[in-house]
């Protein structure tokens, strides 16, 4: 670990036990379907088997008719008028006039078991008239595609476009003509990714109450309690403070619960039954058809470099799908990230989303970043290779640092992106000799990092212990790291602190745990909330002792005299302070909101080597390097399972996983059985190296750990492959079905 | 739906035989329980065969081979020294069954009667040439495994029918067996293509022979064309060309979400002569 050793802490960078690992160990914690009410009903959802399909009809009475059923809801139980963001959320949850996917929400049941719902689902009849579909994204683009929603289009469109093609994004700056005409060599390609979900292990699942008076409950598995609540509160036509939505444990997001799918459907369910509570657990082949992958996209990428490796201009045009909703692809994000580590002197970015009918995207771990990387890594590598020059020295040569101008517009704050190659450069796994069949791949990556709307409140207990009250769910670690900020400002025993996830009727409005901000956000509220019950313990003290309270400092967990009346009065502790403020003055707390600025974007870069089987396409993945810039590792166990988890969906994404559609438009493999993300055994021991290049923006120098890591396996995996094979794939999965179809298209000319 | 146990399989033939809507038997679960689960398959009559006397035993027969009770699971076959001594190849097709939690439950004749041809533990059986004892309303009759399948997610067996034991025949002298699948992971997947060869040696030469191949037709194929191009070889180079390009001949496999047709025939060639080189190690050959 390249450690930043411009500070030292006394808990910050260790590596203590993990707040929720006994619950988690010993099955005590609770998920999103663990949860039970009185008078509980259960959900099921009736979803359109055909890719687009107009609903002519939905009669329910055959599955009212049955015993134990509560209600049924269609979309005519849901306000109309609903415009923009709000009305896709509404349409997605239950479908209007048109089914737009294969597994589109078309109706939902209440009944007073699992199985006695998912019997009146199966008895709720709907009369379809199938339309024609399309779901690659090329095709989706065409001008005789399938219209999926004419008048989707927004004003970027210009009129006689395809009738798919709905947002169209164009920046950059500098001389595109006079860059490519300095450079020495110009190339450009065309690169394919497939669609990938996130694949948590925990299918969404509520439980959901709602009265006639429009006041509700829900316990929900999510990555953001506010926007549970704020999106619930619009698809219903409720009032957002009206409901009370309580995150559960959750088992893995990546971005896939930062918004909301089924959850509605809950409440509605439960209005119509008389409030009774309802729960809604999905099958994961629920999850995999209707919840939200991330897109398909379809790049074309030119670059100009000189013979030494310059890149002199850059050319990116992005043709993406995000499902049937305008603004679901991360074509923009996508945009922003692809030259987001160079300094190039000329850029162009142009963008096009694509309706398509599959199921509408939501995040997933730096949306768009690892398929723009993807595409541009990959060509850079291409070049790299035809000049004969160094990866990592290209990257050098080129690399962003403070100062440069991002592709993407801002000017660069201090960053870490030279430090991360230089500590690539020496890491012994690039020295180690490859055998045949064999190849090293290498690649970098970038994400923004978030700060977003945050409140977080702090409490002194009577014993002297510390709780943190925090509205970003942990998904990462962040309660150990929290709880370690804490307890490092405090001057008090990391274990004295306990950090909870709250309720959304307990701090103002959170953002999500997205954007790689919970640690860097929350995080910098704590502290602040922290400096806020210091100054207020020193003012007790300084009342006790009859001083200034500016003449008390804090330290080591105790109001301490300084200056004149340094030595005149002991220590008084943090547990002395809490048992006797009830006396002092009343509680002890500290509270702060904001919308955090102040964030500091992570650079990585990857290293892999992988064997490929000549005879049958298959690529084993030998050894993994991740090397990425933390600004400060709080706690280094959890970065490095960031770093770590980052190139597993990399690496799955790069080699087996994608959404495989029939001719029909329905998905063939929405179970784990046939989607192939990777199992234990497939991978190595993934090594990391943490780089410390501290973000001032935040008082320990957190940047954000969470999204960097997706972003460089994949064109690492492809240039890795080309290295083993000299063949370029450019289009993903790089399955064996593939690999050996290009391996055999070369042998036989 | 009806749940039944019973103590015999004579009782549970007739059982079965009277009952009028979807039967199921059910001895590890693994693919009954899953589809009653995800509602594919809701049984009117489920079978519970775990009770009948000997339905966990691996008893040698009076032959010298094997007799595997219909509840065996795969983990009982990997604890079971004699069995695997005799028969690798059997045991591993059915060990890669699944994942651990799958193995304690899984079983041969389950496996068999799912009808699957990417089925990893039938390929083995096949190549291995057993036989199930099969109970039905007109007694018993033995069948060769490889007439089980009658297609994706069907068998021979008439109503009230059904498989009493897998009978594996005597390893004898010099014999080896092995069976490989593809799969683009390590694990928990189902074969792309699978490959089972059982062979005798005399001397260095292949004197008996037998492939099975998985997962490239509509139902696992014994491959006696296969079988005849490393007869009477030492395995050298141009038996195992000889060998891969029967295996791809005979394929006629399908492009699914697993995988494509035109891997599929490659793939199967590569396969079986992996899967040749093991099973001539493993009876006493030298390695090629």
């Amino acid at each position: 670990m390249a450690k930043d050793e411009t500070a030292t802490f006394r808990l910050i960078g260790t590596r203590p036990d993990r707040p929720d690992g006994l619950d988690k160990v010993t099955g005590r914690a609770r998920y999103g379907a663990d949860v039970q009410a009185p008078g509980m009903l259960h959900g099921a959802v009736v979803r359109s088997p055909h890719a687009h399909a107009r609903i002519l009809r939905i009669d329910a009475s055959k599955a009212l008719a049955l015993d134990g059923v509560k209600a049924v809801v269609t979309r005519a139980d849901l306000p109309s008028g609903l415009t923009g963001e709000d009305w896709n959320l509404q349409e997605n949850t239950l479908a209007g006039e048109v089914a737009l996917y294969d597994g589109h929400a078309v109706a939902a049941v209440a009944a007073t078991s699992k199985l006695r719902a998912q019997d009146a689902a199966r008895l709720v009849e709907v009369e379809y008239e199938i339309l024609p579909h399309v779901t690659d994204v090329d095709e989706a683009i065409r001008p005789d595609a399938p219209a999926i929603r004419p008048g989707a289009a927004d004003h970027s469109v210009p009129t006689g476009s395809p009738p798919n093609l709905v947002r169209q994004i164009d920046f950059g700056h500098g001389d595109l003509e006079a860059g490519f005409a300095a450079a020495d060599l110009v190339r450009e390609q065309t690169y394919r990714t497939e669609a990938t979900h996130q694949g948590y292990i925990e299918p969404q699942a509520c439980l959901g109450q709602l009265g006639a008076d429009g006041k509700g409950e829900m316990w929900v598995c999510t990555q953001g309690q506010w926007y549970i609540r704020r999106m619930c509160a619009a698809v219903l036509g409720i009032e957002a403070a009206q409901l009370r939505v309580t995150p559960s444990e959750i088992g893995g997001g990546f971005g896939g619960k930062t918004t909301i799918f089924m959850e509605p459907l809950a409440l509605a369910l439960s209005r119509k039954a008389g409030g009774r509570p309802v729960k809604l657990v999905m099958s994961r082949a629920e999850v995999m058809r209707a919840t939200g992958p991330t897109g398909s996209a379809s790049m074309d990428v030119k670059l100009g470099m000189t013979a030494e490796g310059m890149i002199t201009a850059a050319k990116v045009t992005f043709r993406m799908q995000g499902g049937p909703f305008v603004g679901a692809s991360p074509v923009g994000e996508a945009l922003s990230c692809a030259l987001a580590c160079y300094t190039v002197p000329a850029v162009h970015h142009l963008g096009l989303e694509v309706l398509a009918n599959r199921p509408k995207a939501a995040a997933y771990r730096a949306p768009g970043a690892p398929m723009a990387a993807f595409a541009v890594e990959s060509l850079l590598d291409e070049m790299c290779r035809e000049l004969q020059l160094d990866p990592i020295e290209v990257r050098l040569k080129n690399a962003a640092h403070e100062g440069t101008k991002a592709s993407y517009g801002p000017t660069y704050k201090r960053i870490g992106l030279v430090e991360t190659l230089q500590a690539t450069k020496t890491h012994p796994n690039l020295s180690l000799p490859l055998g045949p069949n064999q190849g090293r791949g290498v690649a970098a990556g970038f994400w923004f990092n978030h700060g977003g709307e945050t409140s977080v409140s702090l409490a002194i207990g009577e014993d002297g212990t510390v709780q943190v009250s925090i509205g970003t769910p942990d998904i990462g670690g962040s309660r150990a790291s929290l709880a370690l900020m804490v307890a490092e400002t405090l001057g008090i025993p990391y274990e004295n602190v306990r950090v909870n996830v709250v309720e959304t009727g307990a701090l103002g409005v959170n953002e999500p745990t997205h954007g790689s901000r919970a640690t860097f956000a929350s995080g910098k509220a704590a502290v602040e909330s922290a400096r806020q019950a210091i100054a207020q313990m020193c003012r007790r003290a300084a009342a006790a002792w009859g001083i200034d309270p500016d003449a008390v400092e804090w330290r080591d967990g105790a109001a301490v005299p300084s200056g004149d009346n340094a030595g005149k009065f002991p220590p008084m502790t943090i547990a002395e302070i809490g048992a006797a403020m009830g006396s002092t003055g009343g509680p002890i707390s500290g509270h702060h909101e904001t919308t955090a600025g102040g964030v500091g974007a992570s650079f990585g870069v990857h290293v892999v080597d992988v064997e490929v089987d000549p005879e049958t396409g298959r690529t084993t993945v030998l050894r993994y390097l991740v090397v990425q810039d933390a600004g400060r590792a709080i706690h280094p166990a959890y970065v490095e399972g960031q770093y770590q988890g980052g190139a597993a969906q990399g690496i799955g994404w790069a080699l087996n996983e994608e959404y495989v559609y029939g001719a029909d438009g329905r998905l063939q493999n929405p179970l784990f059985l046939d989607y192939r993300m990777p199992v234990a055994s497939d991978l190595p021991m993934i090594d990391t190296v943490i780089v410390e290049v501290p973000n001032p923006g935040h008082p320990y120098g957190v940047r954000g750990v969470g999204e960097t890591g997706i972003t460089p396996p994949l064109p690492a995996l492809a240039n890795a492959i080309a290295a083993a094979t000299g063949l370029r794939l450019r289009s993903l999965p790089m399955s064996p079905p593939k690999v050996l179809a290009a391996l055999r298209a070369r042998a036989n000319g | 739906m009806n749940y039944h146990r019973p103590t015999s399989f004579e009782q549970a033939s007739a059982i079965a035989a009277a009952a009028a809507g979807v039967t199921r038997f059910l001895a590890g679960g693994t693919d009954v329980l899953v589809q009653l689960r995800a509602g594919t398959v809701t049984p009117d009559d489920l079978i519970d065969l775990k009770h009948i006397p000997g339905v966990k035993e691996i008893a040698p027969t009076a032959e010298g081979g094997w007799r595997i009770g219909v509840a065996v699971s795969g983990a009982d076959l990997g604890r079971h020294a004699g069995l695997c001594a005799d028969w690798p190849g059997v045991v591993e097709g059915m060990r890669l069954v699944g994942s651990i939690q799958v193995q304690g439950r899984a079983t041969l004749a389950g496996n068999l009667c799912n009808g699957s041809a990417a089925a990893d533990s039938v390929p083995g059986l096949v190549a291995a040439a057993a036989r199930v004892s099969v109970v039905g309303p007109q007694g018993r009759r033995e069948l060769a495994v490889e007439d089980i399948p009658a297609g994706p997610g069907r068998t021979v067996l008439a109503p009230g029918e059904l498989i009493a034991a897998i009978i594996l025949p005597a390893r004898g002298a010099r014999g080896g067996d092995a069976y490989l699948r593809f799969i683009p992971r390590t694990e928990m997947d189902i074969a792309v293509v699978g490959a089972a060869v059982n062979l005798r040696l005399d001397g260095d030469r292949v004197a008996e022979a037998r492939v099975a191949l998985g997962a490239v037709a509509p139902r696992i194929l014994l491959v006696p064309e296969a079988a005849d191009a490393i007869l009477g070889t030492p395995l050298d180079a141009s038996a195992l060309s000889a060998l891969a390009a029967a295996a791809t001949a005979a394929a006629r496999p399908i492009t699914d979400r697993r995988g494509t047709a035109e891997f599929r025939r490659e793939v199967v060639g590569v396969l079986v002569c992996r899967a040749a080189r093991i099973a001539y190690q493993r009876a006493g050959g030298a390695a090629t």
